[in-house]
């Protein structure tokens, strides 16, 4: 029993057991020099276990350690997008790191470990597992957001992460007490079974939602985003660019797992509260990011508008809903990859620059790059043809056919009113005033990142190579 | 065969209007015309060789939507076959008419090249009106439908660089655009009903409708075929020029003259009387829409007819007398004999295009001029254009021996249909009878007028009357072979259309009722009643002959007494002055409306309001929120766990 336990946990303890030889040996090693190599080593470890534990996991569903931990497809094919995302962020974020005199082996170490606690996250079949998962992978990131510890900015960014954090962990534990009291249980089949018996009480509606207000934080939903734009701006910019892909993906990841594995008898309670927070998510996130002047701020904004978009998906309800959040996920976390590919790369004089106005007549300098960002841009903006527009288009269908009019207006309107900000840097790339000219410096593989991704945008329209299908399988694993 | 009547004139108008660069300009033009007259060879051959039955013949599959099944094919019966002979042969006698007439155009400067464009569009026409007329469906038919009227709409702008041709062109696209409205509605009132668009499955469907009703526009007809009826007629009306929609023919006249005669005569604008008689078995079953029908055609008659007394524009003359023609067919049509409006679509066809083309040559003798007041004396000239017009004027004004089937074309075509009015027996076509009668008084009295002040009388303007040629024989050869038809078409035919054999020559093109009898009763009248319209026509010529021959002074002493009916007549009814005020303005007021009001300052001004005000506004306010102190991040998270939380509990529904 247990050899099998430890078997279906295999990647994750693969990861751990790498992280802590790689401790081992940048404590006891070379010490720095080993940096960059670690860094690499474990990036690729990370998207070679995503992809391996997709070809060879099969489409089955099994459980370990009593319930704790579920191994279905839905966690597969979610697993495989944040390693290969944490991956990319890190093989991005090297160069920029090293020039930033930041690239200490502790860096990968601890991308790799919230990795695995967003993998347990996504794997948690009970409350107390779900918990564990979310610390492992907050304890981590509150580091990282800290990383560059000479940088008064990045320390109050982790310092504002790690006291908000603690604030929300509070908030859901004090929901998961509350479930556990008025069930009995901490499992999620258990919770499920519950229900079926007519548990749902004022008590138990309490807890789910103070749960899902733990997790909202995770994704910055509004009115629980506030420290995103703080301490995106904060943070070494390749903390920026992993934190708005990866950790995002894996916590409304485990919002649908919990409101489909655990309380899906309770669907008339969370799918409204849901649609309140996306439908602010949109808005917010659409009009604050119009008066930013910095462009880690911007997609600071840009990603709670985004969270606004997937969780109106979730908010349907249904396996297509779930289908089109997972599906604007993907999409989202590609995009950002791209942008952020390109963001690290912004240079003035040798120094990282940050400010949007740097971006003004960006195309004479380098027309492929100002192409490259103006299809990501659009994109995101949810122009067509580009993939963008597919994923805002799936989810604001779902909603529709869930009947969520209101919610589907809502949306197509914050869509317009976020389209500015994206069409403004375009705006200012292509017809903006001359200003000091700004360099940007890619290394070979930020430079694939932002060409795969501004390609495929363009390509999706036309056929999303049976990826679709993959994220169908996903959700209907999920929803059963 | 058929096919290839249909595709030669399209394949001439591609080759002509696309290739004349490589084939050279007169290469292009002689094929085009070389593709139409192989066209009508072959039409007159299928008008001989006309099988009994209903010929089917497919082409290729077109629209395939559920059960709205349209393929490309072309119904051959006794009306195609009519439609394709007219069609053809004045189309061919205008191509070859056009290269005496389009040589040397003075609205072109040397050098440029527009020959080749303007048959291309003739042929195109061709194409389009063919189309129409085999068509099988009425999607195929609104195809031609509209194919002749882009046709129309490119040849009356031909002279792009006047401005009176482009606006007349314009105006002939929106007014036809109204009609065309109604046409499709009727289509689509006809498919909603029968579930098809196929002629065949209509017609056989055609007594069960007229039990069902139908409304529309909050309005119930106790029997849809009145109103499918009365929308296709509206379509009709709009292509045929009638009353209320007639304004753009005479001001469609701003295009050459071989257009004029070739769509605004003989073939385009009597795709409504066609329309009728290809719906015959459907009208049998809306004796209202029939009679409104027959109104409309009388009333037109009589108006167009009054109008085109005091024109002094030759060819706006003619184009009056066209819509006052096309008034009697549909006044037939009306009354249930088709046979009489086809036969006179079919005589008329041929003299009018011959005036027209008569016209043209005088014309193009003048030098362009076209105000008959400064014509006169030119029979000396051009005596052959003066015979030529001289038989189309006999025709029309209907001079034949009242009582036998002897008479030029038009005696007996339009004899037939204001005999076939008299005879339905009817409120209506009483009406239409009077009322013909008294037209075909003024027909004469215009007709003869025209004549008498081109080409009797002194020269009025002597300079132009010196330099004055007979046309080439490209121009003459045309109105030799059309007058041939103002004679003889009416004797040959007359037995076949409206005669004891109509049922054998129509076969099952045209569907009547049990209850029809009008054509019988019609060889059974009284014989005032036939002899009526020939007296009309002698007054109208001894009035011609009074007023212009034997003392010019007198129509300039009449209109100076008669000063309010002169203008009332000389503005055309002011329909012009009327739909300008209403329509043009009233579209003008409320774009201005909706553009300043609606566009600049709703829509923009919210817009703007929103953009500049309200969206900043919310962005300044929201920045204030977002302070950088933990403590007031902090309280957002608890205020919105409390709101969320208060929010869950009181939406109830948990005990």
């Amino acid at each position: 029993m247990m050899s099998a336990d430890l078997f279906t946990t295999l990647p994750e303890i693969l990861l751990v057991l790498m992280a802590m030889a790689a401790l081992m040996w940048g404590a006891w090693g070379p010490g720095a020099r080993i940096a960059p190599v670690l860094l690499r080593l474990l990036a690729w470890a990370m998207i070679l276990v995503g992809l391996g534990l997709l070809a060879l996991g099969g489409d089955g569903a099994q459980t370990a350690f009593s319930g704790m931990f579920v191994d279905d497809f839905y966690a597969r094919v979610v697993k495989m997008l944040v390693l290969v995302a944490a991956g990319l962020v890190l093989l991005v974020g090297e160069a920029h790191l090293g020039k930033q005199n930041l690239l200490k082996f502790e860096f990968p170490i601890l991308v790799v470990l919230a990795v695995t606690g967003m993998m347990l996250m996504i794997s948690a079949g009970n409350l107390i597992g779900l918990y564990m998962g979310l610390e492992l992978q907050s304890l981590s990131l509150y580091v990282i957001a800290a990383f560059n510890r000479n940088s008064v900015r990045s320390t109050e960014a982790g310092l504002k992460y790690f006291v908000l954090g603690a604030l929300a962990s509070g908030l859901l534990l004090y929901g998961a007490s509350l479930v556990y009291g008025f069930t009995g249980t901490t499992d999620f089949a258990g919770i499920t079974q519950a229900l079926a018996e007519g548990a749902r009480s004022l008590g138990l509606v309490v807890g789910l939602v103070l749960i899902l207000i733990g997790l909202a934080f995770k994704i910055s939903a509004v009115p629980f985003h506030m420290w995103t734009p703080d301490v995106y701006q904060g943070s070494p910019t390749p903390v920026t660019a992993f934190f708005a892909t990866a950790p995002k993906f894996a916590a409304m990841a485990l919002i649908a797992r919990i409101a489909f594995d655990a309380f899906g008898g309770m669907k008339i309670d969370w799918a409204p509260v849901l649609g309140v927070l996306a439908v602010l998510s949109m808005f917010v996130g659409a009009f604050a990011a119009i008066g930013q002047k910095d462009i880690k701020r911007l997609m600071a904004y840009s990603s709670i508008a985004h969270m606004g978009f997937a969780l109106l998906g979730l908010a349907a309800g249904t396996e297509v809903g779930v289908e089109a959040m997972l599906f604007y996920m993907a999409i989202y976390v590609a995009m950002n990859l791209g942008t952020f590919a390109f963001i690290l790369s912004m240079e003035r004089e040798g120094q990282h620059i940050t400010e949007i106005a740097a971006l003004s007549n960006f195309a004479a300098l380098a027309p492929g790059r100002a192409l490259a960002l103006l299809i990501l841009l659009f994109s995101m903006a949810g122009v067509p043809p580009f993939l963008g527009f597919f994923a805002k288009l799936e989810v604001l269908k779902a909603a529709w056919q869930a009947g969520l009019t209101g919610l589907v207006i809502a949306g197509v309107i914050a869509s317009v009113i976020g389209a500015f900000y994206y069409l403004r840097i375009v705006y200012l790339m292509y017809f903006g005033p001359e200003t000091e000219p700004m360099e940007s410096r890619m290394s070979p593989t930020a430079r694939v990142v932002l060409t795969l991704s501004a390609a495929a945008m363009l390509l999706g329209a036309v056929s999303t190579f049976g990826f679709e299908d993959l994220l169908a399988a996903a959700a209907r694993s999920l929803v059963q | 065969m058929e096919p290839v009547i249909l595709l030669a004139p399209l394949l001439g108008a591609i080759v002509c209007g696309f290739g004349w660069r490589i084939l050279g300009e007169r290469t292009a033009i002689v094929f085009t015309t070389a593709t139409v007259w192989l066209a009508m060879l072959l039409a007159w051959v299928v008008f001989y060789t006309l099988p009994e039955e209903v010929q089917h013949i497919r082409l290729f599959p077109w629209v395939e939507s559920g059960t709205l099944i349209s393929e490309w094919a072309i119904r051959l019966d006794r009306l195609t076959a009519i439609m394709l002979i007219v069609v053809t042969t004045v189309s061919a006698l205008v191509h070859l008419y056009s290269f005496g007439y389009m040589d040397h155009d003075p609205e072109w400067k040397p050098g440029e090249v527009y020959k080749p464009r303007f048959f291309a569009y003739l042929s195109f026409f061709t194409f389009a009106m063919l189309a129409l007329v085999t068509a099988d469906n009425l999607l195929q038919m609104f195809f031609g439908w509209e194919g002749v009227g882009v046709a129309s709409y490119l040849l009356i702008g031909f002279y792009y660089r006047k401005p009176s041709a482009s606006a007349a062109a314009i105006k002939a696209f929106i007014v036809n655009r109204v009609g065309d409205f109604g046409f499709i509605l009727g289509i689509a009132a006809l498919y909603l009903m029968t579930d098809s668009i196929l002629f065949d499955d209509i017609f056989a469907q055609v007594a069960r409708l007229a039990d069902t009703p139908m409304t529309f526009l909050g309005m119930t007809f106790r029997s849809s075929v009145e109103l499918i009826g009365f929308l296709l007629f509206v379509g009709a009306m709009g292509k045929s020029a009638q009353l209320f929609l007639h304004t753009w023919l005479p001001d469609a006249m701003e295009g050459p003259t071989p257009v004029s005669a070739l769509i605004h005569a003989a073939t385009m604008v009597t795709a409504g009387v066609f329309l009728v008689s290809r719906m015959s078995p459907l009208y049998e079953y809306a004796p209202t829409a029939a009679a409104f029908v027959t109104v409309i055609g009388a009333t037109t008659a009589l108006f167009a007819a009054t109008v085109g007394l005091v024109q002094n524009d030759i060819k706006r003359v003619i184009a009056y007398s066209t819509c006052s023609q096309l008034g009697y067919m549909f006044a037939a049509a009306g009354v249930g004999v088709y046979q009489a409006a086809m036969f006179h679509l079919f005589t008329h066809a041929f003299f009018k295009a011959l005036l027209f083309l008569g016209a043209g040559s005088v014309i193009h003798a003048m030098h362009h001029e076209q105000d008959m007041r400064k014509y006169g004396g030119l029979r000396h000239k051009i005596p052959l254009t003066f015979w030529g017009m001289m038989i189309g004027t006999l025709a029309i004004t209907g001079v034949g021996i009242p009582g036998t089937e002897i008479g030029f074309a038009g005696f007996l075509s339009k004899d037939a249909i204001i005999e076939s009015t008299i005879a339905a027996h009817s409120g209506v076509g009483m009406y239409a009878f009077w009322v013909l009668v008294i037209v075909a008084a003024l027909t004469s009295f215009y007709s003869w007028r025209l004549m008498f002040l081109t080409f009797f009388g002194e020269p009025r303007e002597r300079g132009k009357y010196e330099h004055a040629h007979e046309s080439p024989w490209v121009m003459t050869v045309p109105l030799g072979v059309l007058s041939l038809g103002a004679i003889l078409a009416g004797m040959i035919w007359y037995g076949d259309f409206v005669g004891e054999a109509w049922r054998e020559f129509f076969g099952p093109s045209i569907i009547l009722s049990e209850h029809n009898e009008v054509l019988e009763a019609m060889h059974h009248l009284s014989f005032w009643a036939k002899v009526a319209p020939f007296v009309a026509m002698l007054i109208g010529f001894f009035v011609a002959w009074l007023f212009y021959i034997r003392d010019p002074s007198l129509p300039r002493r009449l209109a100076e007494n008669q000063k309010l009916l002169y203008r009332f007549l000389y503005n055309k009814w002011y329909f012009d002055e009327i739909y300008d005020f209403v329509f043009v303005r009233g579209a003008l007021r409320l774009g201005r409306f909706l553009w300043k009001k609606g566009d600049e300052a709703v829509i923009d001004g919210f817009i703007n309001a929103v953009a500049l005000r309200a969206v900043p506004a919310i962005t300044r306010l929201y920045q204030r929120a977002q302070s950088g102190y933990l403590f007031h991040y902090a309280f957002a998270m608890v205020m919105g766990v409390v709101a969320l939380v208060t929010w869950i509990m009181m939406r109830g529904g948990i005990e």
